[in-house]
């Protein structure tokens, strides 16, 4: 099985100098992007059928596509990558991003001739002191050997790269709220439309992807469409980088054909239950995403196929719920980030989360009314879709929907017996 | 006063913004790296070099939960409070630490050692629970590990 993403990853160890990448392959994909048209290589990543591995799952030669032409458009215009990973539950960015920063770079390299921006940012979590160390000097040794900076390699294309780190914020991964703080503003989301394609960092036209799209660029450059398209073991092409965390023998974060079902991920890489746990519930891409159940083993983890089972791919990285932990205290705690992390702008979302919050700590206090439910289901009403200025308040109310229609009894419970079932006081 | 090493460092990120204020939260940087916080009057000076009003800067400084706005602590700890952590053994290691250290979230000890705050997911969920003291990742971290970790920070 071919490991594109991750061959050069070497798990305890420093990542491969500029040298070293080199000589493994690198930066062979933007020699070749050098000498082809920019509108080929977008034609080619459409026809490569590779989605956005930020959560949405937007094709992103669509997206390179609907960048503005350099002659109808203000300059610059901006690329920037997402790296604010601070979804709970995600943790498969970082893996590329301290152990491959080269190729991180090199995407970053390629993509922005694709779309022929002159200005690129990495907006990094602050969390991540690691990755920005490595990136910036992988970024130094990029600019020593001209693949960075003025008339890279002779070609007459330049490009400008700094790192953006970030001062703890969850609302910086929408891209609008990002946009905003690269701008030096308090970062609340945009109205969109216009969208950042078309009108992004002051006001020019800006492309924002994920590091782990980017870093398939360079593999799509060398290897071409089909054998991308083949690596996969379903309709998605590609391979994705899965991770699982909770009650499981071996968490952690794996590359592995795109499709790989959730059954196998938790039993084979993961290495199964830990004993004396049992499955309950999965929350497969960050905790913006609804809850799937031990019945949905079998569903390959693909934007589709999960969307089909009634929840989202997000991010791949899956987190596990147990059968000895408190489901009401496990979605409390995930409302109480969303809370916390609203950014405050429009009311659902400042004053709806925090009184789910509410509601939920009454219920696992045992101080819950039987109204309480019917309550909860209001609100996801009306925080859902539609309804709220961006997506923070609609995503932070899928896992509570799900565990309202899954694991109702759980809430009853509580209710009726006036205290949480696993607190023996 | 803003140092004139700080001046120096916020006017070198200057020369990468389209506009002074872009560089607001890199400024806040310079000084919290030098100051270990950023007072009303590190504000106050911060907002007159970037050309921005001290009630914008501020919107942003309160904005983002790492920019200090009381003093901390010669390290600060931060915990990560959500769900794989919570649900691997967050709430122990959070009672053992407030215990052993005396005191909460947002608080600093006596001695002006640590600072304690919760900390939304570190994106470290293969390593739960997790924590971050300074600028260093650990875990999984166990009651037993606490004292160890603790004791190379002084």
């Amino acid at each position: 099985m071919e490991r594109p993403l991750t061959k050069n990853i070497r798990p305890n160890q420093e990542p491969l100098s500029l040298a070293e990448y080199e000589k493994a392959g690198g930066y062979r994909s933007l020699r070749k992007a050098l000498a082809m048209q920019p509108k080929d290589i977008v034609t080619l990543v459409k026809a490569s059928n590779l989605r956005g591995r930020g959560g949405a799952g937007f094709p992103t030669g669509i997206k390179w596509g609907l960048v503005p032409p350099v002659s109808s458009a203000p300059q610059p215009r901006y690329f920037i990558v997402n790296a604010d990973e601070m979804e709970p539950g995600a943790f498969k960015d970082r893996l590329l991003l301290e152990g491959d920063p080269n190729q991180i770079i090199e995407g970053i390299i390629v993509s922005a001739y694709a779309v022929q921006t002159e200005k690129a940012f990495i907006f990094l979590r602050r969390e991540y002191f690691l990755a920005e160390k490595r990136l910036n000097k992988a970024i130094v040794e990029a600019y020593e050997k001209n693949y960075l900076g003025a008339n890279i390699l002779g070609s007459g294309f330049s490009l400008d790269l700094r790192i953006h780190s970030s001062a703890g914020r969850y609302i910086c991964g929408e891209e609008t709220a990002l946009i905003n703080a690269l701008e030096g503003k308090r970062p609340v989301p945009r109205a969109k439309p216009p969208f950042p394609l078309v009108c992004g960092l002051w006001g020019r036209p800006t492309l924002v992807n994920n590091p782990e799209t980017i870093a398939n660029i360079p593999h799509i450059l060398n290897n071409g469409a089909d054998w991308f398209k083949s690596l996969s073991a379903g309709p998605d092409s590609g391979t994705k980088i899965y991770g699982v965390s909770g009650r499981v023998n071996k968490p952690g974060a794996w590359e592995l054909p795109m499709g790989t079902t959730v059954g196998e991920l938790i039993g084979d890489h993961g290495g199964g239950m830990q004993k004396g746990y049992a499955l309950r519930g999965i929350i497969p891409g960050g905790a913006s995403t609804d809850f799937l159940l031990p019945e949905h083993l079998g569903v390959p983890m693909d934007y589709d196929s999960v969307a089909k089972a009634g929840s989202r791919m997000g991010t791949g990285t899956m987190t596990i719920l147990d059968d000895r932990t408190c489901l009401v205290g496990f979605v409390h705690n995930i409302e109480a980030f969303f809370s916390r992390e609203s950014c405050g702008w429009c009311t659902p979302c400042r004053e709806g989360l925090p009184w789910i919050v509410k509601i939920l700590d009454a219920i696992e206090r045992g101080q819950g009314e039987r109204e309480d439910i019917s309550l909860l289901e209001q609100q996801c009403r009306l925080l859902g879709p539609g309804n709220t200025f961006c997506a923070l308040a609609p995503g932070a109310v899928e896992p509570l929907q799900s565990a309202l229609k899954y694991f109702r009894e759980d809430f009853e419970r509580h209710i009726r017996e006036k205290k949480c079932p696993r607190n023996k006081s | 006063m803003l140092t004139e090493e700080e001046t120096k460092e916020i006017i070198a990120e200057l020369a990468h913004c389209e506009l002074k204020s872009a560089a607001s939260i890199e400024a806040l940087k310079v000084v919290q790296k030098r100051r270990g916080w950023v007072s009303d009057a590190s504000i106050k000076d911060v907002a007159s070099l970037l050309d921005m009003t001290t009630a914008e800067l501020d919107g942003v400084a309160t904005f983002f939960n790492f920019i200090y706005r009381k003093p901390v602590g010669r390290h600060v700890i931060a915990i990560c409070d959500s769900m794989v952590c919570w649900s691997l053994g967050y709430e122990p290691l959070r009672e053992l630490l407030q215990k052993n250290l005396g005191i909460g979230f947002g608080e600093t000890t006596k001695d002006n050692r640590f600072t304690l705050l919760p900390s939304a997911c570190l994106g470290a969920c293969d390593r739960a629970p997790a924590m971050l003291v300074d600028e260093d990742l650990y875990g999984p971290v166990t009651p037993e590990m606490l004292e160890e970790i603790l004791g190379k920070y002084q």
